[in-house]
């Protein structure tokens, strides 16, 4: 009998064993990092518990950068995700030949990766004070971009920029959603006598609703986090809470070293929750694509 | 149905040009350096400074470590969890998916303060320390993918009747490891490395943050200082995310027309 427990528990330990070298990886590189940033949110200078940091977040500068991080995400995934849903219910209910849908999907798969400081200078190229669309709308059509208050390093800039990796991420989730709509439930609403619109909006919408809706949060945290696209488009002059985080690493801007960990904390809690509304939701997508 | 097909083109027409111009626009503008006339002097230019030489290689070296360390980490631990501890599943599950949870920049934020010089494990302190850390930051970027890439491959085999197959044959855990498993789930662990190595190729906030000469971080200055060199450098880098997409695409190909025969 006893005999038989010591073999169990020597197999047991070699069971964990084996996953050992991962968890302590996870220890290492993910989780202390991250408890050491949520432990020092909440203690002072001297090392005692206090909500002082999680208090000193809500001074004008950084409510104000967190609100145009907010506005950019929210902005920049709403747009993504409408028009990838368009382009996304274009190849595959649209009726198109079939190299579309699989150029298209290519295509997103590179773009959705294309992303960071090339894709800052792709933009300054494009829509940039010497870009090659505002010479164009300069010189063809006589439109001063420029003079209409356009300015590329700015919310609609930079929401404009995010859009080009935001799009193809929304296509490469979305599409799979798509193709799981059946044809016998369009056929099963046609014979009940549902025009197209009955059939989208009480029918295929509320079934996508949790993917589309899961997808654009995850395209929001995905603008959220992100920080060398703004970066190398705007330098440190504008101020969203990864720029502001990103100065604060280099040279304590906020003169509290403790500050800067209740900075990371509303990131964190911001990707965090986000994050996990769209795994939820992605598990109830998941019950209409069996 | 006929306004369905007009709005469908009308929406590929849009998501073509939104792609395509800026596309064309970088291109163009990286044609301009020289006055009056289109040329490459902008690629000539970047080919021929050192620093882009030393930052490209020094990138492609972490690159190549990162995919090696990775897929040592990630396939036996995969492989392990299948066969012998399947109720961890969900929570390795959660761990990689970790790091599309929290940003990077607050990731090295905690690297920076747990592995400072100053520290038990002091990773910062010096050159070749910080290399290491910076390498482990790139595996922790690239775990979701490289995880999920390789489970995936996981999936279409026996694990567990591979394993027993080998081991009555009188296999060792290094060989079931090697001769067995790896070569079933490759076209997991290609897919993994692609997208490993278009990710650590562009990355700018970790090893700007760890100091190192990487990449990312040489494009920004570069972005900071001159006019024709940075398309230039974005169409370089546009051709390496797509080589390496192109790449990824003809590994799953291959292997959906070739299943593995467990």
């Amino acid at each position: 009998m006893s005999a038989n427990r010591a073999i169990d528990l020597k197999k047991t330990a070699i069971d964990w064993l084996g996953i050992t070298p991962f968890l302590l990886f996870a220890v290492m590189f993910l989780v202390a990092p991250t408890l050491y940033l949520v432990t020092g949110a909440f203690l002072n200078p001297a090392g005692e518990f206090t909500f002082e940091n999680i208090g000193g977040l809500f001074t004008d500068k950084i409510v104000a950068s967190y609100w145009i991080s907010i506005k950019i995400s929210l902005a920049s995934s709403i747009g993504g995700a409408l028009i990838g849903f368009w382009l996304a219910w274009a190849v595959v209910l649209g009726g198109l030949p079939s190299w579309i849908r699989s150029s298209l999907l290519t295509f997103s798969g590179v773009a959705s990766n294309f992303a960071g400081v090339p894709l800052a200078f792709a933009f300054l190229a494009t829509l940039g004070r010497t870009g090659l669309v505002t010479m164009i709308l300069r010189d063809w059509f006589g439109i001063n971009l420029y003079a209409t208050g356009f300015n590329l390093l700015s919310f609609i800039g930079l929401t404009i920029t995010y859009m080009y990796f935001q799009i193809p991420l929304m296509v490469l989730i979305i599409t799979p959603a798509l193709d799981g709509l059946k044809k016998e439930w369009r056929e099963a609403a046609e014979i009940l006598g549902a025009t197209n619109r009955q059939y989208w909006t009480k029918v295929a919408l509320p079934i996508l609703f949790p993917s589309i809706l899961g997808t654009t949060l995850l395209l929001f945290a995905n603008a959220f986090g992100a920080i060398a696209t703004a970066y190398s488009l705007t330098g440190s002059t504008f101020n969203i809470v990864p720029i502001q985080l990103y100065a604060q690493i280099r040279g304590d801007v906020l003169h509290n070293p403790n500050l800067g960990y209740a900075l990371a904390l509303g990131m964190i809690v911001i990707t965090g929750i986000s994050n996990l509304i769209y795994i939820w939701l992605r598990m109830r997508a998941e019950r209409w694509q069996k | 149905m006929k306004t369905q097909k007009i709005s469908a083109w009308i929406a590929v027409f849009f998501g073509a040009s939104y792609f395509i111009i800026p596309l064309i626009a970088t291109f163009e503008f990286s044609l301009r350096m020289r006055r009056g006339e289109y040329s490459f002097d902008a690629y000539r230019s970047v080919f021929s400074d050192v620093q882009f030489r030393e930052s490209f290689s020094y990138s492609i070296v972490m690159a190549i470590l990162t995919i090696v360390f990775g897929v040592l980490l990630v396939v036996p631990t995969a492989y392990w969890v299948r066969l012998r501890l399947p109720q961890m599943r969900p929570v390795v599950e959660f761990i990689t998916l970790m790091p599309l949870v929290i940003p990077a920049i607050v990731i090295v934020f905690g690297y920076l303060r747990i592995y400072n010089s100053s520290s038990y494990i002091p990773f910062t302190g010096s050159a070749r320390g910080t290399d290491l850390l910076l390498m482990f930051s790139f595996m922790t970027l690239s775990l979701p993918y490289m995880y999920r890439s390789v489970d995936t491959a996981m999936r279409t085999i026996d694990v567990g009747t591979l394993t027993e197959a080998a081991q009555s044959l009188g296999a060792s855990w290094p060989t079931i490891m090697f001769k067995c498993i790896f070569p079933n789930v490759m076209s997991g662990v290609l897919s993994g490395a692609f997208i490993t190595f278009a990710i650590v190729i562009g990355e700018f906030t970790m090893p700007s943050l760890l100091n190192r000469p990487a990449f990312g971080p040489y494009l920004q200055l570069i972005g900071a200082n001159r006019a024709y060199e940075p398309p230039a450098l974005a169409v370089i880098a546009f051709a390496i995310t797509w080589g390496c997409m192109i790449l990824l695409q003809l590994v799953s190909r291959f292997s959906k027309s070739a299943p593995a025969k467990p």
